[in-house]
């Protein structure tokens, strides 16, 4: 059961083998064994978890309920919980129990998911390691000296060591994929707007999107189902008709044009990376796709723009936390201003205050133009590359990360190595594009190594066919991390 | 370019933060590398080039200015650090 994917969990709770109290009990004893190891969960409440999957086990004697329904998953700790602690990685939260769910979180109850826990992440969702977490690095199942990405980290590991059969989790500029191709499982940013932000802890609003994270693209497909749709209380939620994000799982590959773009495997692409990702390549060739070799020239802006226009909007954002209505206050303080300082100073992490720090220069006066205006005109030239390359091709491929795995630690001491991280994940956030990465094979240190899938606006049913079709001729989605404690 | 402690203190000042004397150096350097990087966006000409703002071109929503919230002030302050009589409690403003 703990290897086992929410399409065949759903099926063996539907054929009454197994209850979802039965569940619930499993995965929190394996959250309980590997937790002091991993780190990859901030708060569990076992009563809670338990009393929900009681009530989807009767939602289901009833007859009712839908496909999730029973299914055990865990939220990044962005997502707002009402009356369970939700922290943002951050000590600024790290008593806050909020008043309210997020959409997200109330769509996926409705649909009768029970919450395990809630998972550790870079805090406030900046980070490509998971360690500016106040609450600790996590470690990656595959080798517990190595990061597991970031920032859905906590959520990436929950779902490879097997704590839950899937998370959701949010990413801005790459923090469900790169997470997810750094520890062998599967991770999907849907197109801007499709899931609602309601609930959902600001960073950078114009990029931040939820999506999930699961063993097998099938799953990301009824998750998606679940977490998407229209909400009025995110004013850049999208009206849009309902769809089954699961119905092109059978996806006829033959003469699919998938397009390879040169600048993503130019310098600093990892040999294993590359050899794993154009071996998957020459798979959809053999199937009858067909390869079409396209340019995103301003690819390589988007790394600076995006270290303009994220911090600048997280600047904004993070000015809520000023110790008044909820979150850290300092313990001393002289005055107003004295009090803002020290406890956004002392709640506040090393990288979110650089950020802050970046973002709050390139909106000040006289700098204005020359950085965010100049980042947002690029932020164009970088989504009309996409606009044109879709005019030859139906998807992109090319590696989710330019290497596998790298040492806790190792790049903590330089921000912009740690950036670098992101460089194949940030374009697609940048033009809104939904995008997806799946395993793909190891490399020389039994690393998992992962394929990146950029798909057109609102094409997630084709990018999950393309994927799921691939996993159903390969099994790298489902090999299991050695020599778990 | 590169900024200079001055510089940086005032940046921290706009945003309510300080910057620890024993840490300054360290934040200093960090952040300017941070910028080095920024800096290479800045040669690529873009006059004929309109800003985007965000990533699909739609038409921002509109509702009809009604009354939708209830009253949660018990709800909300529960999470505040210090409340009385209803209030947010601050340090004093006015003298």
């Amino acid at each position: 059961m703990l290897n086992a994917t929410v399409a065949e969990l759903s099926v063996a709770l539907s054929a009454r083998r197994v209850s979802s109290v039965e569940l619930a009990r499993l995965f929190l004893e394996r959250i309980e064994r590997l937790n002091a190891t991993l780190n990859a969960f901030i708060t569990v409440d076992g009563e809670r978890t338990l009393d929900a999957a009681r009530q989807a086990d009767a939602r289901r004697a009833r007859r009712e309920g839908g496909p999730l329904t029973g299914i055990p998953i865990a939220h990044k700790d962005i997502f707002c919980t009402r009356g369970l602690r939700t922290t943002c990685g951050s000590r600024m939260l790290e008593n806050f129990i909020s008043p309210y769910d997020a959409h997200v979180v109330e769509r996926l109850a409705s649909a009768g998911t029970v919450t395990l826990g809630k998972t550790n992440m870079d805090e406030f969702a900046m980070g490509s390691s998971n360690e500016t977490s106040y609450f600790g690095p996590v470690r990656n199942a595959w080798n517990t000296a190595r990061v597991p990405g970031g920032s859905s980290g906590g959520s990436a590991v929950a779902v490879a060591a097997r704590m839950a059969p899937a998370a959701t989790g949010t990413d801005t500029g790459g923090s469900i994929r790169q997470p997810a191709a750094l520890t062998g499982i599967c991770g999907l940013k849907p197109t801007y707007g499709l899931v609602s932000r309601y609930g959902m802890i600001a960073f950078a609003s114009s990029l931040d999107q939820g999506g999930p994270l699961a063993k097998s693209a099938q799953d990301l497909a009824l998750l998606l189902n679940a977490m998407a749709g229209f909400d009025r209380r995110d004013s850049t939620s999208l009206e849009r008709a309902p769809e089954d994000y699961a119905r092109m799982l059978d996806f006829d590959l033959d003469g699919l044009r998938i397009g390879v773009p040169a600048e993503f495997f130019g310098d600093g692409l990892d040999a294993m990376v590359r050899a794993g990702v154009e071996a998957a390549l020459r798979w959809f060739v053999a199937q009858g796709a067909r390869t079409v070799p396209i340019r995103l020239p301003n690819a390589g802006l988007a790394l600076p723009v995006y270290y303009v226009l994220a911090p600048a909007e997280a600047s904004s954002n993070l000015s809520r936390y000023d110790g008044v209505r909820y979150g850290y206050r300092a313990r001393e303080y002289e005055d107003l201003m004295d009090m803002y300082v020290r406890s956004r100073t002392e709640g506040f992490g090393e990288e979110v205050k650089r950020r802050i720090l970046v973002g709050t220069y390139v909106l000040s006066h006289g700098y204005y133009d020359a950085y965010y205006l100049q980042a947002q005109k690029l932020r164009r030239l970088i989504a009309e590359d996409f606009s044109a390359a879709y005019r030859d091709c139906d998807v992109i491929l090319g590696p989710t990360t330019p290497t596998t795995a790298f040492a806790l630690g190792s790049k903590l001491d330089d921000p912009v190595q740690m950036y670098l991280n992101d460089i194949y994940t940030i374009p697609a956030p940048l033009a809104g594009l939904p995008a997806l990465s799946i395993p793909c094979g190891f490399d020389g240190q039994g690393l998992p190594i992962g394929l990146h899938l950029t798909g057109n606006y609102f094409s997630e049913a084709q990018l999950l066919g393309v994927a799921h079709r691939y996993q159903q001729a390969s099994d790298w989605h489902l090999r299991l991390p050695p020599e778990l404690p | 370019m590169s900024l200079s402690k001055d510089e940086v203190d005032r940046i921290a000042r706009l945003a309510r933060l300080a910057v620890r004397p024993d840490e300054s150096l360290a934040v200093i350097e960090r952040l300017n590398r941070v910028l080095g990087m920024i800096e290479t966006m800045r040669a690529v000409d873009t006059r004929q080039v309109e800003p985007m703002a965000h990533a699909l071109d739609v038409v921002q929503r509109l509702r009809t200015d009604e009354v939708t919230e209830t009253d949660q002030r018990g709800l909300f302050q529960a999470v505040a650090p210090a409340v009385e009589r209803d209030l947010y409690l601050v340090p004093k403003v006015i003298e």
